[in-house]
């Protein structure tokens, strides 16, 4: 068919030439406002919303101090999952890509974190009266390198067989640890007493809004993944898409979500940045659906619309 | 002496305003026949949400972003504001199905289908800010969760889902503000175009493609 037929054709939907009803356009938008007002107080009455409380660094280092020493020993020797993550907080790595595509690296490091600076020496320099603890930064501090390694990495192996006592310490086999052993329990110390907390949120300026540091220092640990679990929030669960506790989450994301739980996503080192791609070229073909061929004829070969339009088809017949 | 308004700015949007969108049609108090099923609702009721959710979101927003976890008044509106989001989820994805079955594109109606579907896509990062805004452990588990699919994508650098402060200007100012135009503009070209008519039936199979297709955009906006 030509594009003139075409464009002929198209025409002829254009103004609607047939018959009118009385129609009332404020009194159905007043009714349908009164409607959906009600049917939301009813659902809030009813099943109210969820309100789990956050987590804290101090409730982490109560609740299991091995893991947050674990999790605080990878911080300072650079490998926890912050540490070698890549832009947008350091250069340890070029991050995901598709190919030789790296969205990742466009804006490069635009929240720069040293977690060995930012999360461990740092919140130690804080405490005052402690000359012990402060010599003993000192003393890691200017180590070598290799040193530092030899330390943090006999100290992890260390903490595999570490036991949480009563009173919230921990005691880890003995072994050549260095200024480790001595920096590690003060900082589980000072996590416990809620120091740490603030710590991690202190900036240039007295306001703050940016919790970051904190939620990366967390996320790398186990504490934030296990309640997840609990409230079937992992991403093998279907993730964000579910809400803690029975209540409906973001299903509309289940698009999303979805291929997560399929392969090669499942598995991939690059399944964030591979989802984002298909879900930008599935997105731009949903907005562009009246112009895709086939798609924006479905309509007609599967005649839905002859329910929705029954009462006139049946009215012309 | 006469004055003349040919050069005047405000008078060619006045009239082309007017011309586009005359009183009647803005504000129609007629529907052609063939406008008479529930599916029709549905888009009045995602507008009905979108009306709801702006109200609740704006009795929190006048209480601060700490209000509703520790009084039952506040944890009573943040309820409600999460009920409308779900209804108006509920409804605007009914909408579009109901849309996309009448092929509602038809007859220079493309824009009507693009606000609409563009319309979804921005309210999607406009509920996720706001579930990353609730300072609770949803939060703090979504916005861990989600960062990596923003930083895999480039936009982590000015889209930060740990930062509280930016997430919370997003998802009360410039998300809404974005659906809110959208909507409008929707509207609006709903009101201008109207409701797409219904198939003609009478057509062979040969023209099905011609009919559900959409001319060049030139075309259409013609």
């Amino acid at each position: 068919m030509s594009r003139r037929e075409r464009r002929a054709q198209d025409e002829r939907y254009r103004t609607w030439k047939g018959g009118y009803r009385p129609y009332d356009l404020i009194k159905e938008a007043s009714i349908a406002v009164g409607v959906v007002t009600g049917l939301v107080l009813l659902l809030t009455i009813l099943f109210s919303s969820p309100d789990e409380r956050p987590s804290t660094v101090q409730s982490w280092a109560r609740t299991d101090p091995v893991d947050f020493v674990t999790t605080a020993t990878t911080q300072l020797d650079g490998t926890s999952g912050t540490a070698t993550y890549g832009p947008p907080y350091n250069h340890a790595s070029d991050g995901q890509h598709i190919l030789f595509i790296r969205p990742q690296k466009w804006f490069g490091v635009s929240h720069p974190i040293d977690t060995a600076q930012d999360f461990v020496i740092a919140p130690l320099r804080s405490i005052p009266g402690q000359p012990v603890l402060q010599s003993a930064v000192s003393a890691y501090q200017s180590a070598s390198a290799k040193q530092q390694a030899a330390w943090t990495t006999a100290y992890e192996n260390a903490l595999g067989k570490a036991k949480a006592n009563s009173d919230g310490s921990i005691t880890v086999p003995a072994g050549s640890y260095g200024p480790v052993s001595t920096i590690m329990p003060a900082l589980l110390s000072f996590a416990q007493a809620g120091g740490l907390d603030g710590a991690l949120l202190t900036s240039k300026q007295f306001y703050q809004t940016d919790y970051t540091k904190p939620l990366l220092f967390m996320a790398d640990g186990g504490l934030l993944e296990s309640r997840a679990q609990a409230e079937h929030l992992l991403g093998s669960q279907w993730g964000i898409m579910n809400e803690t506790g029975s209540f409906p989450g973001q299903s509309w994301l289940w698009l999303y979500t979805f291929w997560y739980q399929i392969k090669p996503f499942s598995t991939s080192a690059n399944a964030d940045v591979l989802v984002m791609a298909i879900m930008g070229v599935l997105s731009l073909a949903f907005i562009l659906v009246p112009f895709i061929p086939g798609v924006r004829s479905v309509p007609r070969w599967i005649p839905v619309y002859k329910l929705i339009w029954r009462d006139y088809y049946r009215a012309r017949a | 002496m006469s004055v003349s308004n040919e050069t005047s700015w405000t008078a060619k949007v006045r009239e082309r305003a007017v011309g586009a969108l005359p009183p009647e049609k803005l504000l129609a108090d007629k529907q052609p026949v063939y406008v008479a099923s529930w599916i029709y609702v549905f888009g009045v009721l995602s507008l009905a949400s979108l009306i709801v959710i702006i109200g609740s979101g704006s009795i929190l927003a006048l209480k601060g972003p700490g209000w509703w976890h520790f009084t039952s008044v506040g944890h009573f509106f943040n309820s409600t504001h999460l009920w409308s989001v779900e209804l108006f989820f509920f409804f605007i994805v009914i909408h579009l199905w109901g849309k996309y079955w009448m092929a509602a594109w038809r007859g220079g109606r493309a824009r009507v289908w693009i606000t609409g579907a563009v319309t979804f896509l921005v309210a999607i990062p406009c509920a996720l800010t706001g579930y990353v805004s609730q300072q609770n452990f949803d939060a703090q588990w979504i916005s861990t969760q989600a960062k990596d699919a923003m930083n895999a994508a480039g936009i982590g650098a000015f889209f930060n889902l740990l930062n509280f402060g930016q997430m919370y200007s997003y998802h009360i100012l410039l998300l809404p503000a974005a659906v809110v135009a959208l909507v409008i503009a929707h509207v609006l070209l709903v009101r201008k175009h109207g409701v797409v008519p219904p198939f003609e039936v009478r057509q062979t199979s040969e023209t099905v493609e011609a009919e559900t297709a959409t001319p060049p955009v030139e075309e259409v906006h013609s």
